[in-house]
């Protein structure tokens, strides 16, 4: 019999504008000892149907509207709040997506680990901390006996991962329930939580419910795979099934999205018009202390008309240096000389006229754009300052850019937050373009996006590139998107180059240890080959 | 060109605003335009007072002395048998002048000082914001009796003393407000178009700071009136036969047994002042919290 067996479950929200079917009868059961995972993008639901199977969509507005979730032959959706308190943390836990907010920042780590199992079980202090020091052993903290008192700002993203499993898996819950457990960290970690998940669920034999935006995320550890699509399931199927042959166009949409293939050579004399020399950018940390070297003598060219990828985790400088040879940190030392002219000595107007040749599109479309500004005012204000059209031409160029970046000129007058992510990211692409630059830095322009979403934009800003004649510098974490999109990419670690080369190049003949580290870790680096 | 490209430009053209979206919105706020209406009707009376009022605010009647409403005297009349309506209308003159000039002078300085110090951070912010401390340990009536003793009284002076009071926690408030905002990626968007510093503060900090802003100005309004009438009662400030609402309230306050109607109608019309202001100020407050907005 199955753990968990839900079936036709349908939850909605009741709002002023109507009722939104958030979930929509889907049935999946979940084995012991068994990986399920839950695919689908933000706003399908899968979220919702797992947290409302604890009690924990808020009701109102939340609304279950049938079905039902046996739980060890008890259906789930019929308890009273206090004996799902009981289950909850006890025969079911849950991680979630980010790490830095799931933990009280004022409270040690033991502290935080031994509570559940105060609360839950009849032990004494003394136990507890025993417990908690073998689970942070087990989740592969280096030294629990001295990191144990530490609080969670001592820890990085990835070791705080651990803790949040460890907190989940101290009352040796039957099934664990991890939404988006990665996604807020680096690929390298993620390889590395991925790895430790599939791990403890197999030696402690308990299931696991993966909730995941990503495919391919999920492509080395699921057992069963569930497709969901507007609160309701397109396809169900084990690993083998999804990948080699799925059946519904949404499974195959999402597969399609999960790049593989590497840009084609590219022809014609290589110019350099970026050309980046012994470049340095220090953060200094007060007085007397060591500054921290986000970017440390890197030199490298960029071609007119190329695409070079940055490709590095966080803290390797990547973003820094795009911000240095923009001039939006101030440069330590070193040279960025932009079709001959040194930009680090620029100052005034002379900048000024230089910014409107280059651009930048930034990682968060929802930070990147004023929200007290419409999509006009956003796109128009660019085109103004610069001169590119006047008070009366404006109108036009804007919807002219509205066209280009494929957004709806019905749009024009709306805000920010009327937006979806992508949306967003086209108008922060379109306020890019509007100087018509001949040189665009890309921070991690597409993760914040859904895979079927992040495509769509990939394939703009290579239609754009094409059509503006673009040169570009894409910085991201992601090695299967750069090597979609660049011609040439560069490896950074700790604020140094380590390799460069094609994308081919890296792929198939990694020669640095870390390059092979990186390489390993794209998930589902499986399908790929 | 089609109709129809004609039609998206004029779309595109008509009204992008901020404020014509804001003012949009608080047209629905039936509160705020309530508040907005007693407020001009105030200040066009307290602007055609010197045509409109019954009598002098001289003219007395030692004979009548303190009398309740009647039809020669609306409001009644106070103990040296002046008419309260002229009183008051006068009074509201000053009050108003008083509260919304001082206000708007705290509003400019301490906005700008505020963004200033928030935008460039580093040094400049450490002694902007330390000159600011020094301001506001020194004690306010210490520093009017100075400017009272240096420049002798004068109501300008009142004014831009309260001002230069008030301004102070404004740009406390407005440099928290920028440095938090200075960190978000569509500043570092708007310093890559090339933008000059003090475009991007006021097209893009200063917008986006105006909630809290809004709310503590209408709330320094009010105190500000409060202030005046502080000042006048130690003789810093309006002196009789001139008069504010806060003068008049506290000659009303000393009679309130004999005479109540006299400190119930200034009272009424500071109250009504301060409602409406409130009303309006959280009525802005969301009309221009885009996000908020339900059309």
């Amino acid at each position: 019999m199955a753990l968990l067996d839900v079936q036709d479950l349908a939850v909605s929200f009741v709002t002023r504008n109507g009722t939104n079917k958030a979930v929509d009868g889907i049935s999946f059961s979940v084995e012991l000892g068994k990986i399920t995972a839950i695919i689908g993008e933000s706003g399908s639901g899968k979220s919702v149907a797992c947290y409302s199977l604890l009690g924990l969509v808020p009701m109102p507005p939340g609304r279950i509207d049938g079905g039902r979730a046996l739980f060890e032959g008890r259906d789930l959706l019929k308890l009273e709040e206090t004996e799902l308190r009981r289950i909850r943390g006890r025969d079911i836990a849950m991680i979630f997506q980010d790490p830095m907010t799931c933990l009280n920042p004022y409270m040690t780590i033991g502290k935080q680990l031994m509570e559940p199992l105060l609360y839950h079980r009849k032990v004494t202090t003394a136990q507890a901390r025993a417990r908690a020091l073998e689970l942070l052993a087990e989740v592969g903290i280096r030294d629990p006996e001295s990191t144990i008192d530490n609080f969670p700002h001592e820890f990085s993203g990835g070791m705080r991962q651990r803790v949040m499993i460890a907190m989940a898996l101290i009352n040796e819950p039957k099934l664990l329930i991890a939404d988006e457990p990665t996604t807020a960290l680096d690929v390298t970690i993620q390889a590395q939580i991925l790895k430790l998940i599939a791990e403890l669920q197999h030696k402690r034999d308990i299931g696991v419910i993966f909730i995941s935006h990503d495919l391919a995320v999920v492509a080395d550890i699921a057992d069963t795979i569930v497709v969901m699509k507007q609160g309701q399931i397109v396809e169900t199927g084990n690993r083998e099934g999804i990948f080699r042959n799925a059946r519904h166009p949404y499974t195959q949409k999402l597969l399609a999205a999960i790049p593989t293939d590497s840009k084609p050579p590219r022809p014609g004399a290589a110019e350099p018009l970026i050309r980046v020399q012994n470049l340095c950018t220090w953060f200094s940390q007060g007085r007397g202390r060591e500054p921290v070297r986000a970017v440390n003598d890197v030199s490298f060219d960029i071609n007119r008309g190329e695409v070079l990828g940055l490709v590095g985790e966080s803290g390797s400088g990547k973003s820094t240096i795009g911000r240095s040879i923009l001039r939006l940190v101030p440069v330590t030392s070193g040279e960025v000389r932009f079709d001959g002219t040194d930009l680090t000595a620029l100052e005034g107007r002379e900048l000024k006229t230089m910014r409107r040749r280059m651009q930048m599109i930034f990682q968060d479309p929802f930070a990147s754009l004023n929200p007290r500004m419409t999509v006009y005012d956003t796109l128009a204000e660019p085109l103004l300052l610069h001169g590119i059209e006047t008070r009366k031409s404006v109108a036009q160029g804007v919807l002219k850019l509205m066209d280009d970046v494929g957004l709806a000129r019905a749009f024009v007058r709306k805000y920010p937050h009327e937006f979806s992510g992508g949306q967003r990211q086209r108008i922060a692409i379109g306020r890019a373009l509007a100087t018509r630059p001949e040189f665009v830095v890309a921070d991690e322009p597409v993760s914040a996006l859904d895979v079927t979403i992040q495509a769509q934009i990939l394939d703009l800003m290579q239609q754009l590139s094409r059509e503006y004649g673009l040169t570009m510098l894409f910085v991201s974490h992601d090695l299967a998107v750069v090597r979609h999109l660049a011609d040439r990419i560069l490896v950074l670690y700790k604020g140094e180059v380590v390799e460069q080369g094609t994308g081919d190049e890296l792929f198939e003949r990694p020669r640095q240890a870390y390059t092979r580290q990186l390489l390993q870790s794209i998930p589902g680096r499986s399908l790929l080959s | 060109m089609n109709a129809r490209a004609i039609d998206d430009i004029a779309r595109a053209e008509q009204g992008t605003s901020l404020w014509k979206d804001a003012w949009l919105r608080l047209r629905k706020n039936h509160l705020a335009v309530f508040g907005l209406v007693i407020l001009a009707l105030f200040v066009i009376i307290a602007l055609l007072t010197p045509w409109i009022a019954p009598y002098s605010y001289q003219a007395q009647d030692l004979e009548l002395g303190a009398s309740g409403p009647s039809a020669a005297h609306w409001l009644g009349t106070d103990i040296f048998g002046r008419d309260l309506m002229t009183q008051i209308m006068y009074g509201g003159r000053i009050s108003l002048a008083v509260g919304f000039v001082a206000t708007a002078v705290a509003l400019l300085i301490g906005v700008t000082w505020g963004a200033i110090a928030g935008y460039v951070g580093g040094r400049t912010d450490a002694v902007m914001m330390r000159l600011v401390d020094i301001l506001y340990a020194l004690p306010f009536m210490i520093f009017i009796v100075l400017l009272t003793v240096v420049f002798g009284r004068n109501m300008l002076l009142l004014f831009l003393a309260i001002g230069a009071v008030e301004w102070l926690t404004m740009a406390r408030i407005m440099r928290g407000q920028v440095q938090s905002l200075r960190q978000q990626e569509f500043v570092e968007a708007a310093i890559s178009l090339g933008l000059s510093p003090a475009t991007l503060i006021r097209r893009h900090l200063v917008p986006n700071a105006l909630g809290p802003i809004i709310v503590y100005t209408t709330l320094t309004i009010p105190n500000v009136m409060l202030l005046e009438a502080f000042l006048s009662f130690l003789g810093l400030g309006i002196q009789p036969p001139q008069t504010s609402w806060g003068l008049l309230i506290s000659y009303g306050a000393e009679t309130m047994e004999e005479y109540p109607w006299l400190l119930i109608f200034p009272g009424v019309a500071l109250t009504l002042t301060l409602f409406s202001l409130n009303f309006l100020g959280d009525g802005l407050r969301d009309a221009l919290d885009v996000r908020g907005a339900k059309d």
